[in-house]
């Protein structure tokens, strides 16, 4: 075979595949009729929420589906072998050395009970690979790993999120295999580390000539980085083909949707309402208002010199002091939206628990209304609470699994006693309507509904006490992006309808660009930055907030669309 | 760590001195006169009285009576028994056998509970395992005896694959039946945690990502998911053998075995309260000392556990 040949035929072929999942309640067809290439050397990216198929179809390439997963239609093709019903020895020889795998969570992926670089070492022994320290420490430090040789010797537990990744990087690219499955190798990473570690992912795959399937629910993402996408929808390939054509020329319907509605690709406040049904002059004649209610109302919320120590127990039974949250000063208007972005660790989830007053304060003060928080006792630190209302990041983790819809949303109502049984279930009745949930849902149990479901219920539970603010700890974090999109524009209605104020806590810029008026800018624990939105974003004024604006995928693609 | 070792060894002083006190004040509060019960119908002479009663310090107040025992206990004297003998004979002639049983039982319940239960574990739902949790569910909840004197009358007189009885040397060899018979109920449920730890582990993220870089399934299977699974199981084994240690009473009393148990069961029957209360202290003692083996296993079998 002549070498230009080669070039051309395709290093992974699906063909009409179908996958099924065997469940309780019968068999699932998760992917049906899927066909895509990947060309040696080249990257392509599958985009799609949560449940498209689009992680089922890479992992049926390496044979990874679940115990309760099949291939029952079409074939995958590798390098011309078909390899759709390969034995388990051919695929044990093919994984590694020909297709490596950069899975998804960074924390879940590394054996918890041996060293990384054992991990690493085993690696490179299946595959008849030299494996002395030598080639650990090599393989590690060529992922960006910093002070290999010791890092070798470190269990996953003393890793941080950014350096296991590059370690699983490491293992997957230890081989040099032909092609690489990176699955959502970075989404749960804060955009700065994602990255530097897409970068090097990049840099790495384009020297060794490694062809990358990128799978990802990150359309701008998936632009950014690959020459080809594919859109899948529902178990179905909706749309292929070259990133920037699909991006400004989306034909199929959930293409379009997506790209409206990527966060990280939508530049104004306004497109969102627009998306929502309010018109761009109501909302341009809405915000001379609300400025004119905020400059009335400008201390609503005043936080000042907030500060937060936690002693951490140091060794020999001596504690050290860590400041989760230094000196931090911002004010809420009433009625607006105040985003607190940073880094994990920057200290604004611990500044959303003092505002709760779930969180004794060290020193500092926050004044809600007129009230010192850290003051407030008994009784009135319960009708405190009746006016600040949290809604938290994991729907899943926050509504108890025992409660059905009516008793989650009716509780707040009961503990604060409020009304009858009867004028109570008016409210949750309500309530449902506001948050646009169907009233046969009331009966129902969290685990029976989606995410974005749920989190409508956290939503509606917070309203009930008609609250005057509500903490958004990572609301939408948890959530798909056309889910998120819904979700962020029930929030500007209810905003609009009932002059609420939020404080949202968020790692995710996009997300503050579409609600925020005011933006907190945190790192390590201090105030780095703060103004309104479109000051941060038009005119940054520190290296930190352009770092983070630059690190938001698909941000240099606004302009290209 | 050594601040960790210190501070639980440290903690063994009082557990000690609780468990000693209690056992102690409740033999020796029991009503009735502890000499009546040594000399039986006849009485004790005046003689033989006064001597008893100097030895035991009967006279004395509890504590001065306790804190004496206690004194004779930490420098190696247990005193003697209602019989005479240095209870310090009577233990370490006891002892040898109640450890050889407690080993068969343990290498017993490891070696079959783990391979079973890894194996139930990789196939969850299949016959294999829907047979052995249903035959690990009775061994648990049959009484012991019961167990027992099944095993005794099918498998050592009715088959004659084993001694039904032990002689007094109680070798290895005899007590491979009543070994497996106190194995039992610890087998079942080595055997049900294995499986469910394994169950678990096989579906876990990294034992994806280990397929992924290219290992064969045999060694994804010894080094990813069976290393991992081991850790609430080696927990339970070394507590099993601290409780194993102290002596089983009612196997050792089913075969027969010279041991530990069999040594308290009579000391019971008899009222022997010294011998009760040394026989006890001793074991208090194998169970803390386990229990803390235990807890420096687990930090080593699980590097993400610190003790500080």
């Amino acid at each position: 075979m002549s070498m230009s040949q080669e070039n051309n035929r395709p290093l992974l072929e699906v063909r009409n595949l179908g996958i099924a999942f065997t469940t309780a309640t019968g068999e699932v067809q998760a992917v049906q009729d899927s066909n895509f290439t990947v060309m040696p050397g080249e990257t392509v990216a599958i985009v799609g929420e949560s449940g498209s198929g689009k992680s089922t179809s890479a992992l049926a390439a390496i044979g990874l589906l679940p115990a309760n997963g099949r291939v029952n239609a079409g074939q995958i093709i590798f390098d011309g072998q078909d390899i759709t019903h390969a034995s388990e020895k051919q695929k044990v020889k093919l994984r590694g050395n020909q297709i490596g795998m950069v899975p998804q969570d960074p924390m879940s992926n590394l054996n918890p009970v041996w060293k990384v670089g054992f991990q690493v070492r085993e690696t490179l022994k299946a595959n008849g690979l030299p494996a002395a320290d030598e080639d650990v420490t090599r393989v590690l430090s060529q992922a960006g790993l910093p002070d290999a040789e010791k890092r070798a010797k470190q269990y996953p537990h003393e890793f941080s999120g950014g350096m296991r990744q590059r370690a699983l990087i490491s293992i997957g690219l230890s081989c040099q295999p032909r092609l690489l499955i990176a699955d959502e190798p970075t989404s749960a990473l804060d955009v700065t580390v994602q990255r530097t570690i897409l970068d090097h992912l990049e840099t790495m795959t384009d020297k060794l000539g490694t062809a990358v399937l990128l799978i990802t629910h990150d359309l701008g993402l998936a632009a950014e980085r690959a020459q080809k996408v594919v859109v899948m929808y529902k178990g179905h390939v909706v749309e292929a083909g070259p990133a920037l054509q699909l991006l400004r020329n989306p034909r199929h319907p959930y293409t379009q949707k997506l790209v409206d509605s990527a966060p990280s690709l939508a530049s104004r406040r306004i497109e969102v309402a627009r998306a929502s049904g309010v018109e761009a002059d109501d909302l341009l004649a809405e915000h001379p208002r609300t400025s004119m209610q905020a400059a009335l109302k400008q201390d609503f919320v005043q936080v000042q010199d907030l500060t937060k120590v936690y002693k951490l127990r140091g060794s020999w039974g001596r504690s050290e002091d860590f400041t989760a949250v230094d000196k931090v000063s911002f004010a809420i208007p009433r009625g607006t939206t105040t985003a607190v972005v940073g880094e994990s660790g920057s200290g604004k989830s611990t500044v959303a628990k003092m505002m709760l007053g779930l969180e004794p304060i060290t020193s500092g003060s926050i004044v809600f209304d007129g009230q010192d928080v850290a003051k407030l006792r008994g009784k009135e630190m319960f009708a405190f609470r009746r006016r600040v209302q949290p809604i938290f990041q994991d729907p899943y983790g926050s509504l108890d699994p025992m409660y059905n819809i009516y008793r989650t949303i009716e509780e707040p109502l009961k503990v604060h006693g409020v009304g009858t049984s009867k004028e109570r279930e008016k409210k949750v009745r309500e309530l449902m309507d506001q948050v646009s949930l169907p009233q046969s849902m009331l009966a129902r149990y969290p685990n029976e509904l989606s995410g974005g479901q749920r989190q409508r219920v956290a939503i509606a539970r917070a309203l009930a006490l008609n609250p005057e603010l509500v903490v958004c700890d990572e609301a939408v974090s948890a959530l798909d992006v056309l889910v998120q999109a819904q979700i962020l524009n029930l929030l500007a209605e209810l905003q609009h309808d009932l002059g609420l104020t939020y404080l949202f806590i968020t790692h995710d810029l996009a997300v503050v660009r579409q609600i925020a008026d005011n933006v907190c800018v945190m790192q390590k624990g201090t105030l780095v930055e703060t103004g309104s939105t479109d000051s941060v974003f038009e005119n940054p004024q520190t290296d930190y907030t352009r770092q983070l604006l630059a690190a938001i995928p698909g941000a240099g693609l606004i302009n290209a669309v | 760590m050594a601040w960790y070792l210190v501070k639980r060894l440290l903690q063994l002083i009082p557990v000690f001195f609780g468990a000693t006190l209690l056992v102690y004040f409740l033999v020796f509060m029991t009503p009735g006169d502890p000499l009546a019960a040594l000399c039986g119908d006849k009485g004790c002479t005046p003689g033989v009285a006064a001597a008893l009663t100097e030895q035991y310090h009967l006279n004395d107040p509890f504590f001065v009576q306790y804190f004496s025992y206690i004194g004779g206990l930490l420098t190696g004297d247990l005193g003697v028994n209602f019989s005479g003998r240095e209870i310090s004979e009577v233990l370490a002639g006891a002892f040898p056998a109640t450890a050889r049983l407690a080993i068969i039982a343990l290498i017993f319940e490891a070696i079959f509970g783990i391979t079973f239960g890894l194996y139930a574990g990789l196939k969850k739902g299949g016959w294999f395992d829907s047979t052995v949790l249903v035959l690990s569910l009775i061994v648990i909840a049959v009484p012991i005896f019961v167990l027992g004197f099944v095993m005794q009358y099918f498998v050592g007189v009715k088959w004659g694959l084993a001694k039904p009885t032990v002689s007094g040397a109680a070798d290895w060899s005899d007590l491979i039946l009543p070994g497996i018979v106190l194995g039992l109920v610890s087998f079942a449920q080595v055997l049900r945690l294995t499986r469910t730890a394994v169950a678990e582990n096989a579906s876990a993220d990294y034992v994806r990502t280990a397929t992924a870089k290219g290992l064969t399934r045999g060694r994804v299977v010894r080094v990813h998911i069976l290393r991992n699974s081991m850790i609430p199981v080696a927990t339970f084994l070394g507590m099993d053998l601290g409780a194993l240690m102290g002596g089983a009473i009612v196997t050792e009393g089913i075969f027969n075995v010279p041991g530990i148990g069999n040594q308290l069961y009579k000391a019971l029957t008899l009222g022997d309260a010294p011998m009760v209360v040394s026989v006890v202290s001793v074991m208090v003692i194998i169970f803390c000392v386990a229990n803390l083996l235990v807890d420096l296993l687990y930090a080593w079998l699980d590097p993400r556990i610190r003790y500080a």
